[in-house]
C-alpha cells in the first residue's frame, strides 16, 4: 500500500493527514516532498497526522528524524498526533518518542504550537 | 522465460502442507519473472530464495517472513517483529550491500525447526562489519537520518549473527518459539 498525503490548516498550522506505509522508496520519498513544500509555502508549524499509518521502518524513521531537524532549523516546529501502537512502540526502542513532540488529540495538539 | 511449476513445500512437525496463496504466488512470480529464482527442498522446513537488487524483492522477503511466521505459530506481535527485522535485512542487503546493482544478487533462505525460526539473508557487496555501525542510540547519533536497521533487527530476534563472505555478507536472523507456545 502506497503512501498518501493530504493537507489542511487549522489556526495557522499545517496538518498532514497520513496514510499507508512510510518505508524505503516511496513513502519516505512522499513524506520528505509533503514536508519540504509545506516549507517552501512559508508554514513551519507542521502536525503529521498517523492515524492511518499502518507501518513505517527505519528509513521512514529517519526520514521523520530528518523532517524533524529540517523544520526545527527553519525555526518551526514539527509534532506527531495519533500514532498507532506500532509506530508508538517503534519511537520507544529508538529512543526517538521524547525527541518528539507527540500529541493524542488534535485540538490540544493545535494549541500547544507557538503563536 | 521458462516456465516452472514447482511449489514451495514446508514441512511444520509431522504435517507437511504445501504453502498457501500469498508464498506459493511469490515462489511462482520469483520463479517465471526477472526477478530471480528461488529453491525449495520439499524434504526440510527450509526454502530458500536468489532475488535481484530491488525494492520488490525487499517487499516479497517481507511478506514471505510474514507468511512463514505465520505458519510457525508464532503470536502475532512477533509475526510482526519478524517481518520487520526481514525488511531491514533485505533493505541492507540490497541498499548498503548490493547498492542496487543489477548485476547482483541477495539470497534469502527461511528454516523452521522444532525450537525456531532461522532467517540467512545475504548479499554480494563489499561486507560489512558490525563493529563500525554507530550506536543510534548515543546522544550524538539520535538525530541521524539513518542507521538504525541492523539496531531493530536486534531488537526484534532472538539471535543475529553476521559472516563474511568474500565478497559480500550473511546476515543469520534466529527467533526462537517460546516454551508456552502452542505447538510445541
Amino acid at each position: 500500500m502506497s503512501m498518501k498525503v493530504q493537507t489542511r490548516q487549522v489556526d495557522g498550522v499545517t496538518i498532514l493527514d497520513l496514510s499507508g506505509r512510510i518505508t524505503l522508496g516511496e513513502g519516505s520519498v512522499t513524506i520528505r516532498d509533503a514536508v519540504r513544500d509545506v516549507l517552501a509555502k512559508g508554514s513551519n508549524k507542521i502536525l503529521l497526522n498517523f492515524a492511518e499509518i499502518s507501518y513505517i521502518d527505519s528509513s521512514g524513521i529517519g526520514e521523520l528524524v530528518s523532517a524533524f531537524t529540517t523544520v526545527k532549523n527553519s525555526g518551526g516546529e514539527l509534532k506527531l498526533l495519533n500514532l498507532t501502537k506500532k509506530v508508538h512502540d517503534l519511537l520507544q526502542i529508538t529512543k526517538l518518542y521524547t525527541v518528539f513532540d507527540v500529541r493524542e488529540d488534535e485540538a490540544s495538539a493545535i494549541s500547544s504550537f507557538n503563536k | 522465460m521458462e516456465k516452472k511449476t514447482d511449489r514451495a513445500t514446508l514441512t511444520f512437525g509431522k504435517s507437511t502442507s504445501t504453502l498457501p496463496s500469498l508464498l506459493s504466488f511469490a515462489v511462482d512470480d520469483w520463479y517465471t519473472g526477472s526477478a530471480g529464482k528461488a529453491l525449495a527442498d520439499s524434504t526440510t522446513s527450509r526454502v530458500s530464495f536468489t532475488l535481484d537488487s530491488s525494492l520488490d524483492s525487499v517487499n516479497k522477503l517481507e511478506l514471505t517472513a510474514e507468511e512463514v511466521a505465520q505458519r510457525a505459530g508464532f503470536d502475532e506481535d512477533t509475526v510482526t517483529h519478524v517481518a520487520m527485522a526481514v525488511r531491514e535485512a533485505a533493505v541492507n542487503a540490497v541498499l548498503h550491500g548490493n547498492a542496487y546493482d543489477t548485476t547482483k544478487h541477495i539470497t534469502a533462505s527461511f528454516e523452521t525447526t522444532s525450537d525456531s525460526l532461522i532467517v540467512r539473508v545475504t548479499d554480494q557487496g563489499p561486507g560489512l562489519d558490525p563493529e563500525t555501525i554507530p550506536d543510534p542510540l548515543a546522544p550524538e547519533n539520535i538525530l541521524r537520518g539513518s542507521g538504525r536497521g541492523i539496531f531493530l533487527i536486534k531488537a526484534f530476534m532472538d539471535e543475529v549473527h553476521f559472516r563474511q563472505l568474500h565478497p559480500g555478507t550473511e546476515l543469520t536472523l534466529i527467533k526462537y518459539r517460546k516454551p508456552a507456545q502452542p505447538g510445541n
